[in-house]
């Protein structure tokens, strides 16, 4: 399979002399579509550098970043403003949406951005929320809207159109844990239908619905799990009282 | 987990069969706790003794005897319900023992082991998110048993992400640096509120 997300050797310094920061150093990892991949580490461990730099928000001070097969650094801006738009998904922990348009108007906004009509662009925008439950939600507008509505909303926009690569930052953020498991099944639903996501977090219970969890530390990759979740039994009987 | 008393609760919505008891006992705990048969008699036994339960035919056997609840058993599971449950005390937890003694063998990366727990852990909670996962939304109990599960978990991991920063930002901290604290003292910190 090819991957649809892959940084090789991937480094970034902030600051040069004495305020040198090392941010990520090396990091080499592969995502393929249909892969859930959290990336799990604590604050300051290069987490959130290696989304936007896979996101192509940010550029990498060395080493190489492919989307879909095509590396970015052989791109001109326009060229990857065009890639972010057309493949790419992103997922904020305050969800980022657009206080001024309705629900379905902020799903459909990236694909207007590309180009599509307003008039084509809805009915695309309205089945990405139908598909997560919240076509009645449609007209709404986001101060009307329940956190966890807004962040379905935040997915739907993330997912609109033939997105490839779906990018969370903390995608849970301040939901209850009952409205953060809603959120991880839609981002676990998108990459079973080919998407490849990777969801950057530092709460166990979020990256335990990925595949994958790769572990980051001081910007370096130290570690990830070996046995991908199966349907193998954990249900052993214990000594009961 | 409580046998006895989960039995008790199966027996208050009605009298039962032992056979369908012990059906009815793993499906509410969402299969995650299977009992043997044996198991299932053993108890009941034990409930008719102490006068909890009754059952039709005292002298008989087998997975058709029936059993019910007697009101001395519906105020023992009252009881049991409220009652808060005990907790291991912190000094017999395996991982803490092991991450306080790996500060003092000489060679050993106390950070690197703490990542060979977190991974095992992670990966666990991963095969339970999984069964969850693919869970249908109408199994409640397994869910519930589940993120049970998830949460002890994440607790432990959380306190191996603590002790990484911890062990990070102190790094001179050592048993032998530390101030001498006598077993009497430290066994009274740790049983406040027990």
């Amino acid at each position: 399979m090819t991957a649809m997300l892959e940084l090789r050797q991937v480094s970034k310094v902030y600051g040069s002399g004495p305020t040198e920061v090392q941010a990520l150093v090396e990091i080499d990892l592969s995502v393929d579509g249909g892969e859930l991949v959290a990336v799990m580490g604590p604050s300051g461990s290069g987490k959130s550098t290696l989304l936007t730099i896979a996101g192509s928000l940010e550029e990498p001070t060395s080493g190489e970043v492919l989307v879909g097969g095509s590396a970015l650094s052989g791109m001109a801006r326009n060229q990857q403003a065009r890639l972010r738009r057309r493949l790419i998904g992103y997922v904020f922990q305050d969800f980022n949406l657009l206080a001024g348009l309705t629900a379905v108007e902020n799903v459909a906004l990236p694909l207007e951005l590309d180009g599509v009509s307003a008039k084509a662009a809805r009915p695309v925008g309205l089945a990405a929320l139908e598909e997560l439950g919240l076509a009645d939600r449609a007209g709404r507008y986001p101060d009307e809207l329940s956190g966890g509505e807004r962040q379905r909303v935040a997915i739907a926009r993330a997912v609109v159109g033939d997105r490839r690569l779906l990018l969370a930052d903390e995608p849970t953020g301040a939901l209850d844990s009952v409205n953060g498991e809603g959120v991880m099944r839609l981002l676990r639903a998108a990459c079973k239908r080919g998407v490849a996501g990777v969801v950057v977090t530092h709460d166990a219970q979020l990256a335990s619905w990925a595949d994958r969890v790769v572990f980051l530390r001081d910007g370096r990759v130290v570690d990830q799990t070996v046995r991908p979740p199966g349907a193998e039994s954990l249900l052993t009987p214990g000594p009961s009282r | 987990m409580s046998v006895r008393h989960a039995l008790l609760a199966l027996l208050s919505e009605g009298p039962k069969y032992g056979l369908r008891l012990r059906q009815e006992f793993e499906s509410r705990t969402g299969e995650v706790w299977p009992l043997n048969v044996g198991q299932v008699y053993t108890t009941l036994q034990r409930l008719e003794r102490d006068g909890l339960v009754e059952s039709d035919d005292p002298e008989g056997e087998g997975p058709h005897k029936g059993f019910r609840i007697t009101p001395a058993g519906g105020r023992e599971l009252a009881r049991w319900l409220r009652t808060p449950p005990e907790t291991m005390p912190p000094p017999r937890d395996e991982l803490v023992i092991k991450v306080l003694v790996a500060l003092s063998v000489p060679g050993v990366d106390v950070h690197e082991l703490i990542q060979v727990h977190r991974r095992h852990l992670v990966e666990l909670m991963q095969h339970y998110t999984y069964l969850k996962a693919e869970a249908s939304e109408h199994e409640v109990g397994l869910a519930l048993v589940v993120d049970a599960e998830l949460f002890r978990l994440e607790a432990v991991v959380r306190w191996l992400d603590a002790a990484d920063v911890r062990l990070t930002s102190l790094p001179t901290a050592s048993p032998s640096a530390a101030p001498v604290v006598g077993p009497a003292q430290r066994r009274r910190r740790l049983e406040v509120g027990r």
